[in-house]
């Protein structure tokens, strides 16, 4: 069918919204409230366009095209209905951009500054909420709140965690958790996919780049510095580089201007959990289970399953996180190789995550009083940083990391895509069950955005089964299937947020997903390119073991690399 | 409330969906006087929802309460005739009397506090009603002596 939009003639398909219509023609309505692949809700009316011929203004985000509708998304008319949205959603609004974490990067104060907005033409009285600083992850500040709702589709419809909902009525309506308590007695997993959605500044990370700064400025304080493998591929973005754009060089060589005096990659930590994994897999392997065997890198899917699925503990590994085993191998053994104090270190993590803040500060994670990670910053704090300092990242020179840890194989880096730690783990564990090379390394049955993959490998006699799963919602589904035993798995890979780390709560803000897209392929480019390319081939990983760590399984990796879990009363 | 009481009245509502939520929280309020975290989070249970979910449907509605209601329950009429014979100032006096919102219970127990939209006593307007009686006609200077006579009657 033929829809007119802005004069132009379009063709439409059945069902199809004007505002898709319209995107693919690339005008640009504005939104709010709209969530690409979900249901249209139709709360936030900024997207209306002009009707010709009836003069309605209709929300183009939820009005099916039809054949012969002309529309204008621009008329007088529309704008400033528009316009008086915004003015409207001001009217309660804080008005202290200046101070705010979304300065710069808030999509109301964006249409605010598009539409003309110039002047406070509605004075309601402003909202007083309670700031929720009780997670060690995510600030909510419901004063900034708009109540658009995406931050509870998202955690609902996406996350099937469901920690927050519209509480109240009327004009005392707001977002909340159940009996109006903080998200660190909810169910909240700290995933920040509410605050990669939220259009203003009701909902952030926790900003901990002071605690890096006082430590930078002391002179006696060894700063030691490790970076996530899905960073050096995102990070370019908010220094106006082509997405996907892998910097990890000038990233290294920003981080020695601003002062840290060790630099080791994430990768490292994540080529270690390799081996430590794939040796768990193995001996289930070889001693019948129990399985499935679950991935224990994403700390928002450890929490999700010690608060929803405790009955699967014994079968998620007890692999700490690849940023907790570097951080470990940093404090106990690095300061000891290198006579330094570690109470004199400071061990500063860049992560694509908000929930590695909580994972850092759990039990286990620190030797006596001396925390193995003493800071996480997400991507965009650390982004914030290097703006702070002044760096002109065209003009950096690339540098290498710091040694010993400073070698990674691809297999650790490909970690930030979900897939790359299923990928990377059979990698290493057909080789410790065949003693031969994996024939052809790349598994790109587990590679993508889908949200549930499943993969079958030919290990020697053994046939393993696989499944890897991003976001949640996509987790619970599958878990169910697995309880209710039809569906049976060697092997799962489960990362909290849809597509890995690349699009984590930590990460650059974007919607689109083409975005997203060029984040994963510079990984596997990476990988492709990569000489090393698995994590047993490693050398300084295996000069490690020999040194320190023994064998993969050993006593001593078991202390300091290994960790267990809880079963978690929260408001459910 | 025991757990029985309320895993008794789930009975009554075997395989029910989440249609069936408001009269599940409104049976469970008649019971126990008010909805606690544990039944919130076990008719969710039973009806397949989150308690962020539950909360968010019972808080759009006046009737739910979150608290034990107080000894006393203080009802003030918010209604037209109240409203212009001057209400407000009465609602506001009895708040700074107890320290607390409407909807919420004293920390002492003894008191709760309602508003309600018409008594149905607009000739003694403004009114309020402590437990059912009434108290007509007030100015905001009595609250604070109708307060003290009920605290002195608490056990």
């Amino acid at each position: 069918m033929k829809v007119t939009i802005n004069n132009r003639v379009l063709e439409a398909s059945q069902g199809e919204t004007v505002l898709t219509v319209a995107a693919r023609a690339g005008i640009s309505i504005p939104t709010l409230c709209h969530m690409e692949g979900l249901a249209p809700t139709g709360a936030c009316r900024i997207c209306v366009v002009e009707e010709i011929g009836s003069g309605n203004l209709i929300p183009s985000c939820s009005q099916p095209a039809y054949d012969g509708m002309e529309i204008k998304t621009h008329s007088p008319k529309a704008l400033n209905a528009r316009k008086t949205i915004v003015e409207l959603l001001l009217a309660n609004h804080p008005d202290d951009c200046l101070y705010c974490i979304r300065n710069g990067c808030c999509t109301l104060q964006d249409y605010s500054e598009e539409l003309g907005v110039r002047q406070r033409k509605f004075k309601g009285d402003r909202s007083t909420y309670d700031l929720d600083v009780s997670s060690p992850s995510i600030v909510r500040d419901p004063d900034k709140c708009i109540l658009c709702g995406k931050c509870v589709r998202v955690c609902e419809e996406i996350q099937g965690v469901s920690a927050i909902d519209f509480v109240g009525r009327g004009s005392e309506t707001h977002i909340g958790c159940a009996f109006e308590e903080g998200l660190n007695v909810s169910s909240c997993v700290y995933c920040g996919q509410c605050i990669m959605v939220c259009p203003t500044g009701a909902l952030a990370e926790k900003d901990e780049t002071a605690r890096v700064l006082t430590a930078l400025r002391n002179p006696e304080i060894t700063v030691v510095v490790q970076h996530a493998p899905a960073i050096s591929v995102t990070i370019a973005e908010d220094f106006g580089i082509k997405p996907g754009t892998d910097i990890v060089e000038k990233m290294n060589g920003a981080m020695r201007r601003m002062g840290f005096d060790y630099i080791f990659p994430t990768s490292f930590g994540a080529d270690l959990t390799v081996i430590e994994e794939a040796n768990e897999l193995v001996q289930r392997v070889t001693s019948g289970g129990p399985f499935p065997l679950f991935t224990s890198c994403s700390p928002g899917w450890v929490k999700f399953m010690e608060e929803f699925y405790p009955e699967l503990m014994d079968n998620v590994s007890s692999c700490k996180s690849p940023q907790q085993m570097l951080g470990a191998v940093v404090k106990r053994i690095w300061t000891e190789d290198q006579k330094l104090d570690p109470k004199k270190v400071f061990h500063v993590s860049i992560m694509p995550c908000t929930a590695k803040k909580f994972e850092c500060d759990r039990p286990g994670m620190r030797d006596g009083s001396i925390r193995d990670v003493d800071v996480v910053l997400t991507t965009r704090e650390f982004d914030r940083m290097i703006k702070m300092f002044g760096i002109d990242l065209e003009q950096v020179d690339g540098e290498p990391a710091d040694n010993p840890y400073g070698q990674r194989s691809s297999a650790g880096k490909i970690f930030g895509a979900s897939g790359g730690v299923m990928e990377a783990a059979v990698r290493t564990a057909y080789q410790m069950i065949t003693g031969k090379e994996l024939p052809n390394l790349e598994i790109k049955t587990v590679r993508g955005f889908e949200g549930i993959k499943e993969t079958e490998v030919k290990v020697g006699d053994l046939v393993l089964k696989a499944a890897v799963v991003s976001g949640l919602g996509n987790a619970r589904k599958l878990l169910d299937s697995i309880i209710a035993g039809e569906k049976t798995y060697h092997f799962v890979e489960v990362m909290t947020c849809p597509g890995g780390c690349i699009a984590g709560g930590g990460q650059p803000f974007t919607s689109n997903p083409d975005v997203i897209r060029s984040r994963m392929m510079s990984l596997y480019s990476i990988d492709s390119a990569a000489e090393v390319r698995t994590a047993h081939s490693n050398e300084s990983l295996k000069k490690l073991y020999k040194d320190h760590l023994e064998k993969p399984g050993s006593h001593i990796a078991h202390e300091m690399l290994h960790t267990t879990y809880v079963k978690r009363e929260v408001l459910k | 409330m025991s757990l029985e009481r309320i895993n008794e009245i789930l009975k009554t509502y075997s395989n029910a969906g989440r249609d069936k939520l408001i009269p599940l929280l409104q049976d469970v309020q008649a019971e126990q006087g008010f909805l606690s975290k544990e039944s919130v989070q076990v008719i969710g249970r039973h009806l397949g929802l989150p308690a962020s979910k539950i909360f968010g449907v019972a808080t759009f509605y006046n009737q739910f309460r979150f608290e034990p209601m107080g000894q006393f329950h203080i009802q003030v009429c918010r209604g037209t005739a109240c409203h212009v014979k001057g209400s407000l100032p009465i609602l506001e006096s009895i708040q700074k009397e107890l320290e607390i919102q409407p909807g919420r219970t004293s920390k002492d127990g003894v008191f709760s506090l309602e508003v309600v939209a018409c008594i149905g006593a607009c000739g003694l307007a403004p009114v309020i009603a402590v437990n059912g009686e009434f108290h007509a006609r007030l100015e905001s200077d009595q609250v604070a002596g109708i307060i003290e006579s009920y605290r002195k009657k608490a056990v």
